[in-house]
């Protein structure tokens, strides 16, 4: 199968995918775009979280297919260059990571949340976020990220 | 970068990115942007021209015998390039951490439901999978052993391992008693606790990928806690001399424990060198279940017995761990088990024993907390019971019982340094409560059990408070000789003072990056310090494990550190001919009291770059009496920590909301305030796990839920907010005074949770998890 889909605003095309592959799969593998994470490929941690026409989605279960002539971003997509998104930087600063393989999902799924509601209360945040596993921090960092993204974007 | 010939595309990165701060100030990770941007190559995204994939084929069977096994229609499928038994395993056909008893890949029998049988090299990850299902196995299935008690006893059962020559399936029995055997107490309470087995449930999955090197050698690029000894077994398996097998790290998705034990290392290995390809290895989610070992359920039981005053007298305690088909950490687990089964408590009179087994369940080893986990389960529900039955504030008992520093626990060790447990449970006390939930108010339900689920308006919601106690081990014990290695250099680099760090110490998203530049800033007084990827071409760190690597690695780096800085000083001295005392170095200049800014750290470097290697071990620790279980030092430092838990309990569904659940640890010296506090919020989830959701269901040797949809670990939603008090009482034996952080909060989270159920319920709970079944009575 050909594919061909726009990821992070440039165009891409996929040679000799497999029916059965996810848009994780081709990200990561064909199109050499690893920073979506593979904790489960069961749909259950959101790691692989990217936007599908600017709907966060788990890009493990969705067939590579579905994907054709449609726009991803992806983790490595929402910096500005050398310029981190607010979202980013504040993970950054807010010691929101640890081993870090959580946070390409969470980021896609923070900066929707923020596009979307810039004043998230913390049960917004939370529900916002709960489809997104974090073994390593505990959560509490990463409320603390997203509240302090949220606050930067609002001023800037 | 390290120069190997033959890198994969995203080989792991030297982290050189400037940040500023030394030990005690809370700089940011080196490693943070690349993580934030999805750049951070993890060993899950490793790629190399031409690769190939490998997949693991595992028996479906808790326990069988192998009649035969027949490749034939694998290696006929196309895209196959190699299908592997055990007769190709080029060495020695056994691993293992602690006692070698494991098969690489399994020969006459396998003993547990996911042992590795075969290996598939394919040009498709989808391609190896549909090979590993045309490898034909014929199986003699053969009855488990699964009962943890009767593996220890029964001598009419299989014996899994003859080769042990211990009785029965026993991997270890250690008893440690001390003072009078038959006493009695004015009060007594007992009772048998049970645990379920945990899974790490990290989320990186288990990856590497393995390059033939030219020199009959191996190159492997994995995620692991301990590369040398990862090596150690590789290459015994390989039949290499260890220098011909070369790991370097990769990006690791978290680790607690589950990466102790070799998963892909030899089978990726053999893969490579079979086919003379690179071949890149990667478990999903279900394999990594059956990939990596868990934590060791537990059966105990516990007697207390008391003065009226609430002064314990006695201790008797039996602990029964299964270790599953492999002896991995069991026997650590025993020995931790053992002489940690007080608690924190003084108690003249003990009699504990414990044992370790194989059965044919999945293999149990190494999870944050290793044996630490399970008595303080039954030592904290003890205590609330012995608190109860006196009629005494539970906080009160715990206090009067608390060790301090002189305090001599029931191994003869006597603690010789701050133990200031009585101290923390007060300030645990002092933390302020949660607001009450306000009867008359409309809740938010999102703030109840059940949540979203819209269970309850808050009718039939009880809440509860407990706290909870524990003590825990660091580093490695009994007369191990534990020690790390590093590499520090310094020269010039464009005008300014550079240094470059190098070890073999895994870092695992705890932060031990960080950690090493802050040490190399304060020894050095330099801004610069890089970090080089960690791999075997610097001497042995042993595991990221244990609460170990700020106080062995870093008294490794401030070591080297320290040689460093002495070499500088002695050219600096031939330099300006004449000796200056107290000598500094402070912002990239040599410094003297006396004498004011002598130079440039630079201009004493020029062209050369200093560079010195050493070891840190810390002091030695003794055996313990196989009789007695008596050692005068067996662990070098303990650590200790409190929490208090405060939840809300639907009593008529069994749901739990955890509302609190704040923590007090002492750190001796807070290297690094945040990462600290990140590392105790993320160990108390997992305790939380423990104590409210997680577990591994086994029945007949089987795991009934090899998934995220079945294995359930909190999420956001369960997760309350986190006090987190760190007070700092130096231990004078360690490098800054430190104090081991990672694994205590883990231990103390889940019993105070389960304290704080018992108070909303009333009810005994004996079981961890306590879920619904278990609060409603509907457990069978
Ligand atoms: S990898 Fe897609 S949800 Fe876990
Ligand atoms: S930082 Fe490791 S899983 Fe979230």
């Amino acid at each position: 199968m050909r594919l061909n889909l726009t990821v992070n605003g440039r165009p891409h095309q996929a040679d000799e995918a497999w029916e059965g592959e996810s848009l994780l799969h081709v990200l990561r593998e064909r199109l050499g775009l690893p920073g979506s994470k593979n904790a489960c490929e069961q749909g259950e941690c959101g790691s692989c979280t990217v936007y599908l026409d600017d709907v966060p989605v788990c890009s493990c279960m969705v067939a590579a297919g579905q994907a054709q002539g449609r726009a991803v971003r992806t983790v490595e997509g929402l910096a500005d260059g050398d310029r981190l998104d607010a979202v980013q930087q504040s993970f950054v600063d807010s010691g929101a990571v640890q081993c870090g393989f959580c946070t390409p999902g969470l980021l896609v799924q923070a900066h929707d949340l923020i596009e979307r509601n810039p004043e998230p209360t913390d049960a917004e945040i939370r529900e916002s976020l709960a489809g997104n596993l974090c073994r390593c921090t505990g959560y509490e960092k990463i409320m603390d990220a997203v509240r302090l993204a949220a606050q930067r974007k609002a001023v800037s | 970068m390290s120069a190997h010939v033959n890198a994969p595309s995203r080989a792991p990165q030297d982290l050189s990115e400037s940040i500023t701060g030394g030990v005690g100030e809370s700089p940011s990770r080196p490693d943070g942007n690349l993580k934030v941007r999805g750049d951070y190559a993890y060993s899950s995204d490793l790629w190399a021209e031409d690769m190939l994939w490998g997949a693991t084929l595992r028996s479906p069977h808790p326990y069988a015998r192998i009649a035969g096994i027949d490749v034939g229609q694998a290696l006929a499928y196309p895209g196959v390039y190699a299908v592997l038994t055990h007769e190709d395993v080029p060495g020695d056909n056994r691993y293992g951490l602690k006692i070698v008893d494991q098969p690489v890949l399994a020969e006459d029998v396998v003993r547990f439901r996911g042992e590795a049988v075969a290996l598939v090299a394919a040009d498709h990850p989808e391609t190896a999978r549909r090979a590993v299902e045309l490898i034909a196995v014929d199986y003699e299935v053969l009855d488990p052993v699964t009962d943890p008690k009767r593996a220890a006893h029964d001598g009419t059962l299989p014996k899994l391992h003859p080769e042990s020559g211990r009785e029965n399936n026993l991997v270890r029995y250690q008893p440690v008693v001390r003072g009078r055997q038959d006493v009695s107490a004015d009060v007594v309470v007992s009772g048998t606790y049970t645990l379920g087995m945990q899974d790490q449930a990290f989320l990186g999955p288990e990856s590497g990928l393995a390059i033939p090197a030219e020199d009959g050698g191996v190159e492997l690029y994995l995620s692991t806690q301990d590369l040398h000894s990862d090596r150690k077994q590789t290459a015994r398996a390989l039949g290499l001399p260890p220098d011909k097998v070369r790991l370097t790290m990769s990006g690791v998705g978290g680790a607690f424990g589950g990466r102790e034990d070799l998963s892909i290392q030899a089978h990726v290995c053999m893969l490579a060198m079979h086919t003379g390809k690179p071949v890149k290895m990667m478990y999903d989610r279900e394999e990594s279940f059956y990939g990596h070992v868990h934590r060791h359920p537990a059966e105990m039981y516990f007697e207390h017995g008391a003065t009226r005053e609430g002064k314990l007298v006695y201790l008797k305690a039996r602990m029964y761990f299964d270790g599953g088909a492999y002896a991995s950490k069991t026997p650590v687990v025993v020995g931790n088990a053992t002489t940690l089964g007080t608690g924190p408590y003084e108690v003249p009179n003990v009699d504990i024993a414990g044992w370790g087994v194989y059965t044919n369940n999945p293999p149990c080893g190494a999870m944050r907390g290793l044996g630490a986990v399970q008595p303080a389960f039954a030592y904290e529900a003890q205590m609330d019971k012995l608190a109860s039955a006196l009629d005494m504030d539970p906080v009160e008992l715990r206090q009067r019982n608390a060790v301090d520093q002189g305090s001599v626990l029931h191994t003869g060790q006597k603690l010789d340094y701050p133990a200031p447990v009585g101290e923390l449970i007060e300030r645990a006390r002092n933390l302020p409560m949660p607001p009450e939930r306000d009867p008359a108010a409309e809740p938010d339900i999102r703030d109840l059990p059940g949540g979203a689920a819209n269970t309850t308006h808050g009718e039939d919601v009880a809440r509860g408070v407990g706290y909870a106690a524990i003590i825990k081990n660091v580093s490695y014990a009994e007369g191990a000789d534990d020690y790390s290695t590093a590499r520090v250099s310094l020269q010039a680099v464009g005008g300014e003072a550079v240094a470059m760090v190098h070890t073999a110490a895994a870092e695992v998203g705890q932060g031990l990056v960080t950690v090493q530049q802050q040490i190399a800033r304060t020894e050095l007084g330099v801004e610069r310090v890089n970090i080089h990827p960690n791999d075997t071409s610097v001497g042995d760190s042993g595991s990221s494990s244990a609460s170990r690597q700020t106080y062995i690695t870093g008294g490794a780096v401030k070591t080297a550190c320290e040689a460093v800085r002495e070499t500088l000083f002695e050219r600096a001295t031939a330099r300006l001919g004449h000796a200056v005392p107290d000598l500094t170095i402070v912002d990239g200049k040599l410094v003297s009291d006396s004498h004011g800014v002598l130079a440039d750290v630079v201009d004493i470097l020029g062209d050369e770059v200093i560079e010195c290697t050493r070891e840190y071990h810390h002091r030695p620790t003794y055996p313990l009496d196989p009789e007695t279980g008596q050692s005068e030092l067996v662990h070098v430092q303990h650590a200790f920590s409190v929490h208090r838990a405060v939840v809300d309990v639907d009593t008529q569904l069994g749901l739990v909301k955890v509302v609190a659940l704040d923590c007090v640890q002492d750190v001796g010296k807070s290297v690094n305030p945040d990462a600290i506090v990140g590392q105790i919020q993320g160990g108390a989830v997992q305790g939380m796990g423990l104590a409210v959701m997680e577990e591994i269901q086994v029945s007949d040797g089987l795991i009934r839920n090899p998934s995220f949809t079945d294995y359930l670990i909190p999420t956001i939603l369960d997760t309350p907010p986190m006090k987190v008090d760190i007070i700092e009482r130096g231990d004078p034996h360690a490098p800054y005074g430190v104090r081991g952080v990672g694994e205590p909060p883990t231990i103390s989270a889940g019993p105070a949770v389960l304290a704080a159920i018992r108070a909303a319920t009333g009810l005994d709970l004996t079981h961890a998890p306590a879920g619904p079944e278990h609060i409603t009575g509907t457990a069978h």
